[in-house]
């Protein structure tokens, strides 16, 4: 959260003259589960990007494909639907859920980070 | 061609399609995937879009001062009017276009915002006479059936048995009563439009219902289920799994009516109980405790069966029948009043 301005330096009207200014705003404090990126299970399909409200998936452009890259902390809210779209969340055998080690996103409680 | 996700980050991995990271949206929800499939399509198209926000959630929550999570043209005047007010930014663009202030060949789209209460409900009327008076814009309503925005109202999206705080579910009534109103058979029966429903769990069939509302001669609506991930009592990740299943339930059917010509575009044919959907959610717990849930839950299934067998028949029936030919843009797309 900036410095409040006073009213002599607000633009008139009050008006936000610097467009997509919400980048500024860390909205990753919210999270209560976070999501762990485990890269060697990844097929970067590029699920999880396509779904994340926040816009928080990190990608890197390699040989013209792209690539997962992990997680932008400072905007993810941990919602976890990058984990619930993720294919490698489900078994493609049993239909049920996989186990952990084979996912490519684990979520994990914040509190295990806290020290961080 | 719309484009899949692989093509779509190639392109969109480091700029925001419209919409920024940073707003403050519940974590989960629907309605920042609507616009962002919305405006990515628009972008990867070569048009650049102009936004037109109603009251709502996605009003309040992207554009909390000093802050504004839009980096395209944004515009927002009041709940019941964003219809009216982007028809006359797109009557403004006409007219400077026509003065030579806008390079000819500069391709903009209009996009106006709104949930459901700003459509069904309080922007009815406007959207209307936008859509009666042939103004070239689209209008998506993300659908969260409710006023969410303000702590779960019942709205005319609700549907019947839903748990809210204007019809709880008590010892006297099972929740809301009424069946949820039809919009898009609304916005369907003023004829010179382009209407479909689309959902975020088929992003496929949802851009390429923007890619043809943005190439139609003509206003276009769009009707996206987004679900609340608060109100609805799912969990957070549940977003897209509830979209998913209100498609193979038929509770939310795909289709599109262009100009009176019904296609449904994605075909159920083993369609699940919508008993699974109404489990799904916590809305309706309170329900399910009830005797009479049953017969609630049974008369839904009814309608919704009804409803889809009803549009694989006008399928059938409008087959190549426009109601109106392209001749109806022609009165309104050379007239001399946008200037």
């Amino acid at each position: 959260m900036p410095e409040l301005k006073g009213w002599k330096e607000l633009p008139i009207g009050g008006l936000i003259v610097e467009p997509g200014n919400a980048k500024q705003y860390k909205t990753g404090t919210w999270r209560v589960l976070r999501p762990v990126y485990q890269p060697e299970n990844c097929i970067h399909c590029m699920q999880c990007w396509l779904y994340c409200p926040d816009q928080a998936i990190v990608v890197e452009i390699v040989d013209g494909k792209p690539k997962m890259r992990g997680y932008n902390y400072y905007y993810c809210k941990g919602c976890g639907l990058c984990a619930n779209v993720c294919p490698k969340s489900t078994d493609p055998k049993t239909k049920q859920p996989a186990p952990e080690e084979k996912r490519a996103i684990v979520m994990r409680p914040e509190t295990d980070f806290a020290e961080e | 061609m719309p484009l899949n996700a692989i093509e779509l980050a190639k392109l969109f991995h480091d700029k925001n399609p419209g919409i920024t990271p940073g707003h403050r949206m519940c974590p989960g929800c629907a309605a920042p995937n609507v616009v962002k499939f919305a405006l990515m399509t628009a972008i990867a198209k070569g048009y650049h879009p102009v936004v037109g926000l109603a009251t709502g959630c996605l009003e309040v929550s992207t554009t909390i001062f000093p802050y504004t999570a839009w980096n395209v043209p944004y515009i927002h005047n009041a709940f019941e009017n964003v219809a009216a007010t982007i028809s006359g930014v797109e009557t403004a663009f006409r007219a400077a276009k026509k003065r030579g202030e806008i390079p000819p060949d500069k391709k903009l789209a209009f996009f106006a915002f709104a949930g459901d209460g700003g459509t069904y409900d309080i922007g009815l009327q406007s959207l209307s006479g936008a859509v009666e008076r042939g103004h070239k814009f689209i209008y998506i309503v993300y659908d969260n059936e409710g006023y969410m925005n303000t702590g779960n109202q019942r709205s005319g999206a609700t549907p019947p048995g839903s748990d809210t705080t204007t019809a709880p579910v008590g010892k006297q009534i099972p929740g809301k009563l009424q069946l949820k109103k039809n919009i898009v058979e609304i916005m369907a029966a003023h004829e010179n439009v382009y209407v479909a429903t689309v959902a975020i769990s088929e992003p496929i069939d949802f851009m390429k219902k923007i890619e043809k509302a943005l190439e139609f001669d003509g206003p276009a609506f769009i009707a996206a289920h987004s679900a609340c991930v608060r109100f609805w009592r799912v969990n957070d990740d549940k977003a897209v799994e509830s979209a998913r299943l209100a498609v193979e339930t038929l509770y939310w059917p795909l289709y599109e009516v262009e100009r009176g010509v019904y296609r449904v575009t994605k075909k159920i044919t083993n369609p699940k109980p919508v008993e699974e959907y109404i489990r799904s959610q916590g809305r309706f717990r309170p329900l399910l405790s009830r005797p009479d849930a049953k017969e609630i839950i049974e008369e839904l299934q009814q309608y919704v069966t009804s409803r889809y067998e009803r549009l694989l028949a006008l399928e059938e029936i409008t087959k190549d029948k426009p109601l109106r030919g392209p001749w109806a843009k022609e009165d309104f797309q050379t007239d001399e009043h946008a200037m």
